[in-house]
């Protein structure tokens, strides 16, 4: 209960800090290239009843939804399969390091060279950003499952289906979690970069296209409600963590 | 571990004379993918001629630059933060968020404040660094043994000495996972500024290639970064490890 409580007065402070931070900065760039907290807020709430938006948004929303889903599933399949499996797990959890450090934003024309100008390739975009952080983790976490645990199931005569389900994944759950949290955030920004450089729809087209018109008033709106959006989820996520994580410790 | 290195050669050397087939038979069309050899030789031939040494020059600068800016703040900031037990809590959902938030939108108010020149990018690339760098630090400074910091006072060391002496030697491991991060962010903050809007660059000639189907110098240049960013990585990670045996831990 404190735990959370200390979340949510966090943020809090957060949120004002940032307000006070940006009017102070609103004051010294001025008009130009910046618009006041109080204006943004305005137009966010002109804009966000335009079906403009609505159409915009529900193009976003399918690509990054369709690109977590594979993110996730892929990346527990690698993790669990590497993590469980001792050589294989040498082999290519060192890959797997050096695909994460490559900076994925240069692959994005061989991308739209294979995938055309879809969202087949926004969605691929978000999900080779979010699939790898989710691998290592459950890499991490499966092997880190308890030994004796490990050896109950084997005396039990756990079926590999039982052992997963029953002993591996509760037990690697908060680890895995970390990894998912991670993993939603890459492959939301994953997504949008995809939108940015190679789409004619979505959120991340509108604001490429805003930054072309030099539109402010859209780009702050647009980066502010992202912010907010992404804010949201990984508060709740790690909220959820944390509280994973202490239940496990109890 | 041995047999492990092997196996991972042999995979790599399998996976591009896979994709050298696929090409020279056509399964890939030449407009897609050129095969794995000609971009080598293609970048040999770049390199000799020089066309494009300026732009690589300017990129791989501007992105040291950068790195150099995030790892000196980046620590800084940790080592302020780590003293500031209530300004860490609040910055805690700040970190978790941040990678979240596209970050190329505050990019057209940078070039407006700073011109458009090279220091937009590197404040690009230098602000998705640092939290990295910071987060890692902290991670670090965290595990520091109460036993040192007894050693320290006992010395009489001051704040600064302790630090130098004996806190960041010994968070230098989680430090350098930092660094290996921000050189990945610092590329990827420079590339993707020069993609959105720029007057030269590694990342405005791949997208200028990209638009022209000029695949000779598309594929080598991104070949060039990928190398550049992976060898960079083994280099640290090297560097890590020979730290980490040296205190007999791994």
């Amino acid at each position: 209960m404190n735990r959370r409580t200390s979340i949510l007065r966090n943020t809090l402070t957060l949120l004002v800090a940032v307000v006070v931070l940006w009017q102070l900065l609103y004051w010294m760039v001025g008009d130009v290239a910046l618009r006041s907290p109080a204006q943004t807020l305005e137009f966010t709430l002109r804009f966000v009843t335009t079906e403009q938006f609505a159409g915009h948004l529900a193009e976003t929303a399918r690509a990054f939804g369709m690109a977590l889903v594979l993110a996730v599933v892929i990346g527990l399949g690698i993790g669990f399969t590497l993590g469980g499996h001792r050589f294989l797990g040498e082999v290519f959890e060192p890959m797997l390091i050096a695909l994460y450090s490559i900076p994925k934003i240069t692959l994005y024309p061989i991308l739209l060279l294979a995938f055309g100008l879809g969202i087949s390739s926004k969605v691929a975009f978000g999900t080779i950003h979010g699939v790898i952080p989710i691998a290592l983790f459950t890499i991490n976490a499966v092997r880190n499952v308890r030994a004796v645990h490990l050896k109950t199931g084997k005396v039990m005569a756990l079926s590999p289906l039982d052992m997963v389900t029953r002993i591996i994944f509760p037990s690697a759950l908060p680890e895995i979690f970390a990894g998912l949290r991670i993993g939603f955030s890459l492959t939301l920004i994953g997504t949008l970069l995809g939108e940015m450089f190679a789409s004619q729809r979505g959120l991340g087209f509108l604001l490429m296209s805003a930054i072309g018109l030099h539109n402010v008033d859209l780009i702050m709106t647009l980066t502010l409600l992202l912010t907010l959006f992404a804010g949201t989820a990984s508060v709740i996520l790690l909220a959820i963590n944390q509280r994973l994580r202490s239940r496990m410790s109890a | 571990m041995k047999g492990a290195r092997v196996w991972r050669v042999a995979i790599l050397v399998a996976c591009v004379a896979l994709l050298e087939v696929l090409c020279l038979t056509g399964v890939i069309d030449k407009l897609t993918m050129q095969p794995p050899h000609r971009m080598a030789v293609d970048l040999v031939n770049m390199l000799v001629s020089g066309s494009l040494n300026g732009a690589i020059a300017k990129t791989l600068g501007n992105a040291a630059v950068a790195f150099v800016a995030a790892v000196v703040l980046g620590v800084f900031g940790a080592i302020i933060i780590h003293r500031l037990r209530r300004v860490r809590d609040t910055l805690e959902p700040l970190f978790a968020t941040y990678y979240a938030i596209p970050v190329f939108a505050f990019y057209p108010m940078l070039i407006i404040v700073f011109g458009l020149n090279a220091a937009p990018q590197i404040f690009i690339g230098a602000m998705l660094g640092v939290v990295a760098v910071i987060v890692n630090t902290l991670n670090g400074l965290d595990r520091v043994p109460n036993v040192l910091l007894k050693t320290a006072r006992i010395q009489q060391m001051g704040a600064r000495e302790t630090a130098w002496r004996i806190t960041l030697p010994y968070a230098a491991p989680y430090i350098l996972t930092g660094a290996k991060l921000a050189v990945a962010y610092s590329l990827i903050g420079i590339i993707g500024a020069e993609f959105i809007m720029s007057n030269g660059g590694m990342g405005y000639e791949i997208s200028f290639a990209y638009n022209n189907f000029d695949n000779k110098t598309m594929y080598p240049l991104i070949l060039l970064i990928l190398i550049v960013s992976v060898s960079i990585n083994m280099l640290f990670a090297r560097w890590e490890k020979s730290i980490l045996a040296r205190r007999g831990l791994r």
